[in-house]
């Protein structure tokens, strides 16, 4: 971290969770950032969150076991907190506050930013609507993500979202942009197998140069979780707009996040809101999300597939709830799914991409995309229906045409949904295979693409 | 007199009252030297942010202040304006992007991409000149809200410049025809012996309703083009209307195509604590995207407000308060404006983010105990009223409800279901079937039926309000069979039972349904609405003839007037409604040999 000198505090009036109080004079900011050392010579990181005359609340990072009252040190910065900036930050691996975590020196920063950011004026943002290849046809196919948008995985516990978010990360490309994508992986408050998953992964395929990953493993204190991902999107902001690249930013597990600020905010004695978040969890998550986007006349962008797990697979837990108030869409997996041995368990019926519709087509995807995707979906909406038909009356008691569905049911989630975790599929072959899914239809089924359609694709 | 007085302490540069003594988010406290008011409009601190005041306690203030105040120090000082809580009115704001505290989010891009605090521009472009055309001629009495002139603000929104609502007297002098700043003198009032210099821009308070002659009932339906709405739930110009539902379910999308297609003539979006990404679509569609009364841009009606969910909280409320009194200031040159606010549950939160910071006592789940009356002084803004020169006027509000989980029992929806007449509950499982709009049909209402009722008698067609009542039943009664049908199969059921729910199937497919993105069926005349609905249940009644006579029902079904029917939403185009004519006869042809058929069998 860079160091400057700044005015210096002895001694602290009070210590309580992650807040310590100690009595001021004025001359330090609201939001400014602070060294705390304490009776041990540690050193940590704190925030002001109450800048008074008589008191100063502040915010400790790494946590304060070991401060004591009358041993402690606070050396204020008379800055906020910042993160370093640097295009050569690709291909290392980082802490919270963008310190090295790999053995490597510290990075030579470019710049430092201030790890909140500032909004994007809404009058600049370009409204996105480039493809971005997954290589997942559950995602391209049906779910398609554009650059600039921001596509939430909803998961379960021991569900697969951490081999997908890798696989995303091995395969995204912009087609038509040959040097592909910059990648910012902010792990948050994951065990360090978690961590080595990802690292692995990214490492055997080649794509490590790409990738820079912020980490903050599960045993480090829950504040510092609040700036992994916001560390991670300041490297993520100057890449895109200062550098012009495109940027996929995978942010795991927001959940932890999320209990992390529910911590904090109660170690501050706030009123909670539902399930004991905070009434601003809506806010805080938004100024995550919102550094998603593109900005007009500049050539980089942010996309963001944030990945959390929902308490009890609940969709109406208060994460995936205000997330999905926030994000454009959300990508679902199943359980049943993932019982069933379907890899990725998607489940396209409650997932979905709400900027795909100008995101695809004629010279960004394939003409026929919009039509056959929207035909699958309503095929395999159906298909699950009579599944759970046949489950009540057995499915001989089913008509012919009903059986169809069934056996399109199965064979969708088996051949176009479920493919291999190093299986990466051009657009070209997830809509191929799309049309191979609607074979066995009857023809009077296929309304939803056109005659001319499916004598091109259906041959 | 608050214009009046406006003018006056506008002259006066902001004056140190205090100093800054307690920063924590969007709360500072200050010690004060001078005297404030509650409400006050302030500036805080050396980059002299935006704040208002919100309590007085001795000699200490509390400020809420609209910008981040990262950075603050205690000690900074703090001013004062004299004037509360106000906006810039005038015009330019037409085609204008402004933040929740009215600055022009178009004219900071150009400081850069992102929205820096204590980035300041007049929301009125003091460079731009505007033809002023006087329309009333000193000496003369005038009264407060009367007309001085005209400015074509835009080729589709005639700007009629106001004399201050509360400044009545005599008009001594108006300007000559001529180019002027928003800023410049157009007249001079003289009022209690005192002569008063008036601009085009005007500020007005947001929190403070602005006056009119007398309120008018609402009886002239919103067309918005959707048949959901205008045939089933109709929404009266000078109404309110909610639109609850969980996220993903078409709110944001519902408030666009009313923006695009209702007949408005001026519309203000509040996009309040939403995504970035949805401002910049309006920023795109807009422009491009011809309003179908006069063939010209939408933008050149439209006035956005854009306080995204990542800009400050506490200008997120003031976001609301802005987008209303704008709303009522083109009220009161006599033309009808439709609010949308998405989302009015974000306004809460942030309503509820600064009373927990002051540490108050909350009411039901943590939201301070005065949201009620909040939220009912806002939908209080909207009304069909005689303006003070005597014009008719309204201001439709719809609000965007986002219910936690989806679960409309929580306080906002509950208690803006208390001060709206139209209800427009949006359904989960409607839309993750991806059926679109996802209105539940049996949860909705709207109070307007009655009102407007008339209107359609004497504009379009007697049988309006018989035709819908028609259709409810069909629905109802088909909502009825569907839970028979759940526990034992449709097929269990007799023909005539089976034709209820093939014909609320027609209907939903053929009306109800309607895809904002389809290019014909995204806006949907009255005449095609009608004609839809029609010819559907002319459908249902021939097909209960035939059934009668023992056909069975997949001959129904089977019938390719069916498909015609289904297809005519996107089919037939608004400007060939004979179209729907041989759509008819068509159903009669088909039904006619069906009858015969089935008269032989006998
Ligand atoms: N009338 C419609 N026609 C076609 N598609 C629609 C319609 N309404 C909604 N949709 C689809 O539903 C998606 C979500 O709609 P929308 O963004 O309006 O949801 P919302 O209720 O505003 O959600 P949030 O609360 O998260 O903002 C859209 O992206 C679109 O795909
Ligand atoms: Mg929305």
């Amino acid at each position: 971290m860079r160091s400057e000198s700044g005015k210096i505090y002895r001694g602290l009036t009070g210590v309580s969770g992650a807040l310590v109080f100690l009595r001021g004079d004025g001359g330090v900011a609201y939001g400014e950032m602070v060294e705390i050392v304490g009776d041990d010579g540690r050193i940590r990181a704190g925030r002001v969150l109450i800048a008074s005359r008589e008191t100063l609340a502040i915010e400790v990072y790494q946590g304060t076991d070991g401060i004591s009252p009358t041993g402690a040190r606070i050396r204020c910065l008379g800055r906020p907190l910042e993160t370093p900036v640097a295009a050569e930050m690709l291909g290392r691996t980082f802490d919270s506050f963008g310190r090295a975590l790999d053995g490597g020196p510290d990075p030579l920063a470019d710049d430092w930013r201030n790890v909140n950011g500032a909004a994007i004026n809404p009058a600049v943002r370009a409204y996105p609507r480039d493809f971005l290849q997954t290589g997942i046809s559950a995602i391209d196919g049906l779910n398609t993500l554009v650059r600039g948008q921001k596509l939430p995985i909803f998961s379960g516990s021991g569900l697969p979202h951490n081999q997908l978010a890798a696989q995303i990360v091995r395969q995204a490309q912009a087609p038509g942009e040959s040097e592909g994508f910059a990648v910012i992986f902010a792990i948050i408050g994951a065990s360090r197998d978690v961590a080595d998953l990802f690292r692995r992964s990214v490492e055997e395929s080649g794509a490590l140069p790409r990738v820079a990953m912020f980490v903050n493993f599960a045993d480090d204190p829950a504040v510092e979780r609040l700036v992994t991902p916001r560390s991670a999107l300041s490297l993520a902001e100057y890449l895109a707009f200062d550098c012009g690249m495109h940027v996929l930013v995978v942010m795991t597990d927001i959940t932890q996040y999320c209990e992390a600020l529910r911590e904090v905010a109660s170690a501050k004695g706030e009123v909670p809101s539902r399930k004991g978040y905070p009434g601003y969890l809506y806010s805080d998550l938004a100024s995550l999300f919102e550094r998603a986007g593109r900005i007009q006349n500049k050539a980089g962008s942010i996309t963001q597939v944030p990945i959390l797990t929902m308490p009890n697979d609940d969709i109406t837990h208060p994460i995936p709830d205000l997330s999905g108030y926030i994000t454009e869409g959300q990508i679902v997996l199943e359980r049943d799914l993932d019982r069933a041995g379907i890899y990725p368990p998607i489940n396209v019926l409650p997932s979905l991409s709400r900027l795909m519709s100008d995101g695809i087509g004629e010279d960004r995807t394939r003409p026929d995309h919009a039509h056959l995707s929207s035909q699958l979906y309503s095929a395999y909406a159906y298909a699950r229906r009579i599944r759970m038909l046949a489950a009540i009356v057995g499915e001989e008691e089913l008509a012919g045409r009903d059986r169809k569905y069934l056996d399109f049911g199965r064979r969708f989630e088996r051949e176009f949904i479920a493919q291999a975790i190093d299986e990466n599929r051009t657009i070209e072959q997830t809509l191929d295979r799309g049309w191979l899914m609607l074979r066995e239809l009857p023809a009077a089924d296929l309304t939803r693409v056109s005659a001319e359609e499916i004598s091109r694709h259906l041959k | 007199m608050n214009d009046a007085s406006a003018t006056d302490a506008a002259e006066r540069r902001p004056e140190t009252v205090g100093r800054a003594v307690w920063i924590s988010g969007p709360v500072v406290r200050a010690d004060l030297t001078a005297n404030v008011f509650m409400g006050e409009q302030m500036e805080v601190g050396a980059s002299r942010l935006i704040g208002e005041i919100i309590g007085i306690s001795g000699k200490q203030a509390l400020i809420q202040v609209y910008e981040e105040t990262d950075g603050m120090q205690p000690g900074e000082p703090v001013y004062g304006t004299g004037l509360a809580m106000y906006i810039e009115l005038g015009p330019g704001l037409i085609g204008g992007v402004f933040d929740g505290v009215q600055r022009p989010l178009n004219i900071l891009q150009r400081k850069g991409p992102f929205v820096e605090k204590g980035a300041k521009a007049d929301p009125l472009d003091p460079a731009r000149r505007w033809r002023f055309i006087p329309d009333a001629k000193p000496p003369a009495r005038i009264r407060g809200g009367e007309v001085l002139g005209v400015v074509p603000e835009t080729p589709v929104v005639e700007h009629r410049v106001l004399a201050p609502p509360d400044c009545s007297g005599e008009l001594v002098a108006v300007a000559p025809e001529g180019d002027y700043a928003a800023g410049d003198p157009i007249a001079t009032i003289r009022t209690d012996g005192r002569e008063f210099t008036v601009a085009m821009a005007q500020r007005w308070p947001v929190k403070q309703a602005r006056p009119y002659q007398e309120h008018l009932r609402p009886i002239v339906p919103l067309i918005t083009g959707q048949r959901i709405f205008d045939l089933f739930f109709p929404l009266a110009k000078g109404g309110s209307a909610a639109i609850p539902g969980g996220f993903g379910t078409g709110k944001t999308v519902t408030q666009h195509q009313l923006s695009k297609w209702a007949e408005a003539d001026v519309i203000v979006y509040v996009g309040c604590g939403e995504r970035g990404n949805e401002m910049a679509e309006v920023l795109m569609d807009f422009p491009k995207l011809a309003d179908p009364r006069t063939g010209r841009p939408l933008m050149e009606k439209t006035v956005l407000i854009g306080n995204t969910s990542n800009m400050p909280v506490a200008a997120r409320e003031a976001s609301i308060y802005t987008g209303i009194t704008i709303a009522e200031y083109y009220r009161d040159m006599g033309h009808h404006v439709a609010l949308m606010a998405d989302s009015t549950s974000r306004w809460a939160e942030a309503l509820r983010e600064v009373s927990g910071r002051l540490e108050e006592m909350p009411a039901e789940e943590g939201f301070p105990a005065y949201l009620a009356t909040r939220l009912a002084q806002f939908y209080e803004r909207a009304g069909r009223v005689r303006t003070l020169s005597g014009r008719e006027g309204s201001v439709t509000i719809i609000g965007a409800v986002s219910p936690a989980g989806g679960d409309f029992s929580e306080p906002v929806t509950q208690h803006t279901k208390r001060f709206t007449r139209c209800f427009w509950a949006l359904d989960k499982d409607l839309a993750a079937a991806r059926y679109f709009p996802a209105i539940n049909y049996l949860e909705s209402y709207s109070g307007y039926l009655d009102d407007v009722a008339e209107w359609w008698r004497d504009r379009h067609d007697p049988q309006w309000r018989e035709l819908r009542e028609q259709a409810m039943r069909l629905l109802q009664e088909d909502d009825r069979l569907q839970r028979i049908v759940r526990l034992v199969g449709e097929d269990a059921l007799p023909d005539e039972q089976r034709l209820i729910i093939e014909g609320s199937r027609l209907l939903q497919e053929g009306c109800l349904q309607q895809n904002a993105n389809d290019p014909v069926d995204t806006f949907c005349r009255p005449e095609k609405q009608l004609g839809l609905l029609k010819a559907i249940l002319h459908f249902v009644v021939r097909a209960k003839e035939i059934i009668k006579r023992g056909a069975p029902i997949h001959r129904i079904r089977e019938m390719p007037a069916r498909e015609s029917i289904v297809r005519a939403k996107d089919k037939i185009p608004n400007d060939k409604p004979e179209l729907l004519d041989d759509l008819m006869a068509g159903i009669d042809r088909e039904m006619d040999a069906l009858y015969a058929e089935f008269q032989k069998v006998r």
